[in-house]
């Protein structure tokens, strides 16, 4: 049982789907996806504390070993974004899809609930497999799910949402094909860790070059790098905020972990930062996306698109962190995938409260919330505050980790532009709690607190940003760890 | 209880008083009782560990590692030891004040008052305890943001638009500055502790080590250096017992302490002084000084007044660190005592005039020492310890100061203290002058009773703190004594 | 290099600017659909003919042939995959574009930018009389 633990992982989710739409009745269906939702998670939990005792876990898909077979390959960098993943992903499903939307009709929900394990499936995959035609196949899974779960939102502009989302996630997605195919054509394997051995030899060839130009354009249009981030915006405002948490918590950034097995595992630092450079390029990428992220959000007026254009800009951050090609770097840029996804996740679930009572996520709606949804705009603030990078938040551990590697590169000016951008996140922030606090309520605005199914997920979304502030054993603990490994490969 | 237990007691408690001070919210009397109770108990618990710091122990005690080689952790040593005594010590006689102002002035929201009050005691007493860089650095933000809600209270345009000067400042300086320079210190010393003699000597070379100390000097936004000080008068808005705890001892002290920590834990005096890396902050300070008393000069509001009084007077402690000699870092340790003690003062005498007469001005003034007698028969005391002049704290921290200057060679600024010692006559005393030596504008008080004192609550605590500035000035030589291990002697 | 020789390239890069240039300027979504059908086929293609070895014959192994030089079967392999994903993206897509001729009564997609300008204008108005 132990040793099938890596294709568990996948195949629970992946199977709980249909089931889905087997048991169809409303309760059974709440029930059962959630089961499946924790047990991913279980196994996530256990699988982290095996690679950590024993090192890297292989597991040949139907005995057929590599590079004939596909095999899932667990190490601690995977093994850390898995258990993101499948954590935000079992705090968030059972909220379910009908307490803010109207689109889904509860005899229908549960087809919620099956995109939903599928998307976390396909993600899970991404994540897992040691087999690069594989990667495509499960980011394809867990993008057409996406789709769907945003296009379920309650105003017909999801819609629309939705439409550029498949748009571009497709161009994205082929071009992540096209890059396989160069990459199988010069080497003639599409495992990992053989593409790692055989690929240097190679790496003069323009093929290559090729193959690594589109598997980051491919990539970087998931991951909604700056310039690529368009789709992001429409579609985390309009999805339903439940799935704009869960998404901004994991879907980039299963992403942002293909970016650091592209550069890092398979073509490896000497050909990404050596050969071609790119390492600068990188930077004023991340820097434009922190900033111009940040100055988008200060411009909204709806919270949801406020704090899509945040991720824009905290994305940034993590692009920053691997263009250092450094262990505090990679520390920074992978520590924040997971305070990213406790913060911003917590802060979508607290919109998702707001929406669900006051059934609009207009800044301007939020007058004197303060006072009359106390818990949930508390959650928020907090969260908001991990996104300034206050102490004794996850945000301010990330930021650590991030100037610390700037510094260590000499990039003073680096190091001062990362500060002063958190400082951006300060003045959008505040505007909504300025909103939120100091004026007065709206006639319509509502008495009493969201309904504690939204309430308790926020919670502990927002309580764990605060814990892992300080203990960060289990979460910087192990993006160090992880990065030494990663860089210990790519030299 | 153990010494160490005592440090995270003497934290804990304020904390714990924040969650009294929610669960008695509907019952106001209770509630002060709590807030009360808890501040004399952690003062008391402060005050225990006076005797072993002073024997030559320093109790610590280890919080959490949030990364490799970056510890949060407590170790209290003089300096910490003087700012936790005056802060706590202070809170008492703050919380007495608060009650009386707070209900005598008919604020709203009392019990989110008091309980970020609490929140802001513990995170200074975070701040005085701090073992390193990081602790500090922590406790620092955390008072910003607990302020906050102190600041913005009456939650008035004015008091929004103040709330985001002084959220915008700190916050600005702190995260783009302070904490910028501390990573850097982490990078080039390898530790963040604080270390006697210094952890930076032979690790960083001259322009950068002055540059080093630039974004330490201005990174401390609390510290109040021009041009960063724009955030003290803005917090002006806030109800008075908040502007005379928080802005004059506990937030401010909070700035000049960290700089006065830095300059002899980080840098060491010996290294600032060899490299002469310090004298630019000496030439800053001094114009901080100078400056600030001008334009408290021409400050009608009263409150405003007395904010630019304590920017200069925060001036005199970067002085005193920058200029490095031991004379210079004791006098600047003991101002933080002598000014504390004189300001709580003024800024009470301000609230009550506020509570009693509705007055927020200069020019209203005229005669009013015959209605409130006690009041400003403290005021004068403190003015006079502001200004300097014995049998009043303030002398004492002058005269150090003076003597710092000169050891350093420095007869320049001398010059300045003394310079800035008659601009403190010149904003001062006319009010004394006014209240008590000028006719009363509206006649000589035509209805009503002629004495016109503020509530009880708020006249016997300024008049407690009036006497402790005179007190102080007897005090001044157990002071040196506690604060003689950080120069060495 | 010979130009001439790499004419299967040639054709595939076709293809995908084609599908790409539909994609960006048809106002249609269905049109557009197409687009990214012809954009996933160019890469059906390119992988197809990846695995075309000079001289080759289908990789069909007879027991007691003589040996003979086989085709690359493993990326054609690939494509059924790939043409699976390309087929579902596609459903989901049309899916998308019934849901919005449905809700705007219109698949153009400047009519559609047009609605919900309208739409938001609409909700900044109401907004602004709620608050008077």
């Amino acid at each position: 049982m132990i040793e099938h633990l890596p294709v568990l992982q996948i195949v629970i989710p992946l199977l709980g789907a249909p089931v889905c739409l087997l048991l169809r009745a409303r309760g059974a269906v709440l029930v059962f996806a959630t089961a499946v939702a924790w047990c991913t998670f279980a196994i996530a939990l256990a699988s982290i504390g095996i690679v950590l005792e024993q090192g890297e876990v292989v597991y040949a898909l139907g005995g057929w070993v590599a590079p004939l077979g596909i095999e899932y390959r667990i190490d601690l960098l995977n093994a850390f974004v898995i258990t993101v993943v499948s954590g935000v992903g079992a705090i968030v499903l059972p909220i379910g899809p009908g307490i803010h939307g109207h689109t889904v009709s509860a005899s229908r929900e549960y087809l919620y609930y099956a995109a939903f394990l599928l998307c976390m499936a396909g993600l899970l995959g991404v994540a897992i497999t040691g087999d690069i035609f594989n990667v495509f196949v499960f980011l394809e899974i867990s993008s057409l799910a996406a789709y769907t779960l945003v296009a379920l939102g309650n105003q017909r502009r999801a819609l629309r949402a939705a439409f550029s989302y498949l748009v571009m996630g497709t161009i994205g997605g082929t071009f992540v094909l096209i890059g396989i195919g160069f990459l199988y054509q010069m080497t003639g394997t599409l495992n990992m860790a053989d593409l790692a051995r055989l690929l240097p030899a190679v790496l003069d060839n323009r093929a290559v070059h090729a193959a690594f130009a589109f598997l980051l354009v491919g990539v970087g249009i998931k991951l909604a790098v700056f310039p690529l981030h368009q789709w992001l915006p429409n579609a985390y405002t309009y999805a339903p905020p439940a799935v704009s948490a869960f998404l901004a918590a994991t879907a980039t950034k299963v992403a942002y972990y293909l970016l650091l097995r592209l550069v890092f595992t398979i073509f490896g630092i000497g050909f990404v930062f050596g050969a071609l450079g790119i390492a600068p390029l990188l930077q004023v990428i991340s820097l434009a996306a922190m900033f111009i992220g940040a100055l988008a959000a200060i411009n909204q007026t709806d919270l949801k698109r406020l704090l899509a254009y945040s991720s824009v800009s905290q994305i940034g951050y993590m692009t920053l962190g691997l263009s250092f090609g450094s262990v505090a770097g990679l520390t920074g840029g992978l520590v924040h995938v997971a305070n990213h996804a406790l913060m911003k996740g917590g802060m979508f679930l607290a919109v998702a409260c707001i929406v669900a009572r006051t059934g609009t996520s207009a800044i301007a709606d939020l007058r004197g919330l303060g006072r009359r949804m106390p818990a949930t705009m508390a959650a928020f603030a907090l969260g908001g505050l991990g996104l300034i990078g206050v102490p004794l938040t996850v945000g301010f551990i990330s930021k650590w980790y991030l100037v610390l590697a700037a510094i260590e590169a000499g990039q003073m000016l680096l190091a001062f532009a990362i500060l002063v951008s958190s400082l951006l996140a300060a003045v959008y922030v505040w505007r909504v709690v300025e909103v939120a606090w100091f004026q007065e309520p709206l006639q319509s605005a509502p008495h009493g607190e969201a309904p504690l199914r939204l309430l308790i997920p926020t919670w502990v979304l927002i309580g764990a940003s605060l814990y892992f502030g300080v203990a960060t054993d289990l979460t910087a603990g192990i993006a160090a760890q992880a990065a030494e490994q990663l860089l210990e490969v790519a030299r | 209880m153990t010494d160490a237990q005592l440090l995270g007691v003497a934290v804990g408690l304020p904390l714990a008083g924040t969650l009294g001070v929610i669960a008695t919210g509907r019952r106001p009397n209770l509630r002060e009782g709590v807030t009360l109770v808890v501040a004399v108990l952690t003062f008391a618990s402060v005050l225990q560990l006076l005797p072993s710091v002073m024997a030559g122990a320093r109790p610590a005690l280890e919080l959490a590692t949030p990364f490799p080689g970056a510890r949060l952790a407590f170790e209290l040593e003089p300096l910490g030891m003087l700012y936790a005594l005056v802060a706590s010590g202070l809170w008492i006689v703050t919380s007495l004040y608060a009650i009386g102002y707070m209900r005598g002035h008919h604020e709203g929201h009392q019990t989110r008052f008091f309980a970020f009050f609490a929140v802001s005691i513990a995170a200074a007493l975070g701040v005085a305890f701090s073992a390193n860089l990081l602790t500090l650095f922590v406790f620092y933000e955390l008072l910003t943001l607990c302020t906050y809600p102190l600041v913005t209270h009456r939650g008035t345009a004015e008091a929004i638009a103040g709330g985001r000067t002084y959220l915008g400042i700190l916050l600005t300086t702190s995260v783009a500055f302070f904490l910028f320079a501390i990573l850097w210190t982490g990078f080039v010393a390898g530790t963040l502790e604080f270390t006697p003699g210094g952890i930076l000597e032979g690790k960083i070379a001259g322009t950068a080590a002055a540059v080093l100390l630039a974004l330490y000097a201005f990174g401390i936004g609390k510290a109040a250096l021009m041009p960063f000080h724009r955030w003290l008068p803005a917090a002006m808005v806030a109800p008075a017992p908040v502007s005379a705890l928080l802005h004059a001892v506990a937030v401010v002290k909070a700035g000049v302490f960290s700089v006065l920590k830095i300059v002899v834990y980080v840098f060491g005096i010996d290294f600032l002084a060899e490299g002469d890396l310090s004298v630019w902050l000496m030439y800053v300070a001094a114009a901080s000084i100078l400056i600030a008393s001008i334009i408290a000069v021409t400050r009608d509001n009263l409150k405003a007044r007395l904010a630019y009084s304590t920017i200069s007077q925060l001036g005199y402690i970067v002085l005193g660190a920058a200029l490095a000699t031991p004379a210079g870092v004791i006098g600047g340790g003991m101002h933080i005592a002598m000014h504390a003690m004189g300001k709580i003062t003024l800024f009470f005498c301000a609230g009550a005039i506020d509570v009693a007469l509705h007055k927020q001005k200069v020019s209203e003034l005229d005669g009013i020492g015959r209605q409130m007698p006690f009041t400003m028969v403290a005021f004068a005391v403190a003015s006079l310890s502001i200004i300097g002049i014995p049998p009043l704290g303030g002398s004492w921290s002058k005269w150090y100061l003076a003597l710092g200057a000169a050891d350093a060679d420095r007869g320049f600024f001398v010059f300045v203290l003394m310079a800035s010692s008659l601009l403190s006559i010149a904003y001062l005393m006319p009010i004394v002058g006014r209240a008590f030596f000028r006719p009363s504008t509206q006649g000589a008080a035509p209805e009503g009773p002629a004495l016109k004192e503020a509530p009880l609550l708020c006249v016997v605590p300024l008049c407690l703190t009036a006497a402790g500035s005179v007190a102080l000035f007897f005090l001044a030589p157990q002071i040196k004594a506690l604060l003689a291990p950080l120069v060495g002697e | 290099m010979n130009l001439a020789g790499l004419w299967h390239y040639w054709v595939v890069i076709a293809l995908m600017m084609i599908g790409m240039y539909t994609m960006i300027a048809r106002e249609n979504l269905v049109k557009k659909i197409m687009g990214l059908n012809l954009f996933q086929v160019s890469v059906i293609l390119f992988y197809v003919s990846l695995g075309k070895v000079a001289g080759g014959t289908a990789p069909i192994l007879i027991e007691g042939a003589p040996a003979t030089v086989y085709s690359n079967p493993l990326p054609h392999v690939l494509m059924l995959t790939a043409i699976v994903v390309g087929v579902a993206v596609t459903a989901v897509g049309l899916a998308l574009v019934v849901r919005i001729q449905g809700a705007y009564g219109t698949s153009e997609d400047a009519e559609l930018s047009e609605i919900d300008r309208a739409d938001e204008a609409g909700a900044a108005l109401a907004r602004g009389e709620g608050q008077g």
